[in-house]
């Protein structure tokens, strides 16, 4: 039962992260309908850039918050120099350039920072705390409530201010919301900022328990997958949350079924993406899209 | 056609006469570029072609490599006549992909496929009795399994493996371009610029694009035959994503849509490093700096690309025009 308890309480850790991250897509994916497969790489940049400064001697809170101000600003910068251009172009076109910016991350992390691991001082104790047999830390919990204070920020900021009702009036109709005054290039150059911070929280909260690397947030992307997915992709709280149920669905699944175990973490990942997709599309908390016949 | 014709004549002379000019170093490397060729030329019917995007096309290159270095390892089988069993059983796999796929728009098939190339190597590992694990499996020391061409045209071995991948690599070419030139590619590209006039012209949808998956696949499998052949080792991270993702950029170089630019891109998914490593004051040792470009030409050429492409097709009406 104890053993029990603690795979819940890790998965539920190590899914916050999943959760950021597929926050991050799903911001995306819900302003521009592409899916940006640069989004993990981003946030390892990200990562790497906090690492840097703290390297420089800062503080925790003052490098991370230097961190998501040029997340935000490089997100930006990155729509408009190579999204803005094929916006209006095939949606394909526009994921296989996301594919190419994961490239070209990845190989600006290794070329920069070289690939061995680094020690990350995250700004919560990895110290085990130890309640009735089951361990966790600090940093498990400072994951899962830096997730769900993510999600209500971005909730709050979508349903309760001007600025969030013609981000979604850009992404729901350009067109119509141009005529009315919304400036859409704006925002969708906004989405992608805002993405790009999420997505450095998300590599700042990651890197003290997987070690900072150019490939830390590889698997991690697939995992934010399977949570943007199982949530709606175009749900955020349903992110958050599918991320919370796929971490602690991979450690039942690794530790109570035998012949999956540790080594088909990624598989069941995959199997949950798959299945989704096949059998319930719109996720647990998306809506169904419509399409005129 | 008879430009393509004379074109093709004139690719086949070009590589008859390579081997017998260059070291046997670059020998190697263009048998290896041999097998990328073939690969990307499934790329390309599935995704210039068909309209489906794959992002793990290297899964299916495992799945033919594999098979390859089994039936050679445990089996005794000689590595040519391993190919037609790579293809095969590459092709089954890509037929049953292809059934599910029909359901997910391009946007998913691409999360799909992304996510099938990541797993891969960790099933290849899980399955250790069947694909030797992390190890992998030797296919060194088999003299009487391979080199044929050795005692009889007194080829040296690298040569005999740059004949053997180009040969193959020619016919599957022919046979691409066969296909794509037939009802099977006409159809396709109806279905990839739009699916609802194509269907309602009497094109039968999901059984084109299906076959589309499963002879993209067995292409993919002939190139993981080669590849695995000319390497003489197979192991799960022989497959990385990294391997699907540059296949993509070499179907991008190649200009997707057309099996004459896969050339182009399995040369640059070979020389890249090469490339990179005449820019001054770079190390190309370390992984990073050909990492970066080959990321940085996807990116330049979607940009691009569709200037070009726009250019062309106005220069192309201009001359037709121009004509009257």
């Amino acid at each position: 039962m104890t053993n029990f308890i603690q795979q819940i309480v890790s998965g539920l850790a190590s899914g916050g992260i999943y959760g950021l991250l597929a926050l991050a897509i799903v911001l995306i994916h819900r302003s521009t309908g592409v899916i940006n497969f640069a989004q993990g790489e981003m946030a390892t940049l990200s990562a790497f850039v906090c690492w840097t400064l703290m390297n420089h001697g800062w503080a925790f809170w003052p490098a991370f918050g230097a961190t998501l101000l040029l997340s935000f600003a490089g997100g930006v910068t990155l729509q408009a120099v190579v999204i803005r251009p094929i916006q209006s172009g095939p949606l394909l076109g526009i994921v296989i350039l996301t594919i190419g910016l994961l490239i070209a991350f990845n190989g600006l992390d290794t070329w920069i920072w070289g690939g061995a691991a680094k020690q990350f001082q995250g700004p919560f104790s990895t110290a085990p705390i130890n309640v009735g047999g089951v361990a966790f830390s600090k940093q498990d919990l400072g994951v899962i409530a830096v997730a769900f204070v993510a999600v209500a920020l971005i909730g709050a900021l979508f349903t309760r201010t001007r600025l969030g009702l013609g981000l979604r009036a850009a992404a729901v109709n350009p067109v119509e919301s141009r005529l009315v005054g919304i400036r859409v290039a704006a925002m969708l150059a906004l989405g992608w900022g805002l993405a790009a911070m999420l997505g450095a929280v998300a590599g700042v909260m990651a890197a003290p328990s997987l070690f900072l690397e150019p490939n830390m947030m590889q698997t991690v992307l697939l995992y934010a997958f399977a949570a943007a997915v199982l949530g709606g992709m175009d749900s955020p709280i349903g992110a958050v949350i599918g991320g919370l149920l796929l971490g602690v669905l991979l450690n039942l699944v690794g530790t109570y079924v035998h012949w999956i175990g540790g080594e088909l973490r990624l598989a069941t990942a995959l199997a949950v993406i798959l299945g989704v997709l096949l059998l319930r599309p719109s996720g647990l908390f998306g809506r169904a899209a419509l399409r005129r016949a | 056609m008879r430009v393509k014709l004379s074109a093709f004549v004139f690719g086949v002379l070009v590589l008859v006469v390579l081997p017998f000019v260059l070291t046997d170093f670059r020998t190697v490397q263009l048998a290896t570029v041999g097998a990328y060729f073939v690969a990307i030329i499934g790329l390309d019917v599935l995704t210039g072609h068909s309209g489906q995007i794959s992002l793990g096309h290297g899964a299916f290159m495992a799945v033919g490599a594999y098979t390859t270095a089994i039936l050679m390892a445990n089996h005794g089988v000689r590595d040519v006549w391993t190919i037609p069993i790579a293809a095969g059983v590459a092709g089954v796999i890509g037929l049953l992909a292809g059934v599910p796929a029909l359901r997910l728009s391009g946007l998913y098939l691409a999360l799909a496929t992304f996510g099938i190339a990541v797993v891969l190597p960790t099933i290849l590992k899980k399955f250790d009795h069947f694909t030797g694990g992390s190890t992998g499996i030797t296919l060194f020391g088999k003299p009487e399994q391979t080199g044929h061409g050795v005692g009889i045209w007194g080829l040296t071995n690298n040569q005999w493996l740059y004949a053997l991948t180009w040969t193959v690599g020619g016919l599957v070419f022919l046979i691409a371009w066969w296909l794509l030139d037939s009802r099977f590619g006409r159809s396709l590209r109806a279905i990839r610029d739009s699916e609802i006039a194509a269907v309602a012209s009497g094109v039968n949808r999901a059984k084109y694009k299906v076959l589309a998956f499963g002879v993209s696949a067995a292409f993919a499998g002939i190139a993981g035959a080669l590849f695995a052949i000319n390497v003489a080792y197979v192991a799960p991270d022989t497959f990385p994503i990294q391997l699907s993702l540059y296949l993509l950029v070499g179907a991008v170089v190649g200009f997707f849509g057309s099996i004459w630019g896969a050339v182009l891109g399995a040369l640059l998914i070979q020389f890249l490093p090469d490339i990179v490593g005449l820019i001054p004051h770079v190390d190309t040792k370390q992984a990073g700096p050909t990492t970066l470009f080959f990321g940085l030409v996807l990116v330049v050429l979607m940009l691009v690309l569709p200037i070009v492409l726009r250019a062309a097709s106005r220069l192309a009406n201009r001359s037709y025009f121009g004509a009257q």
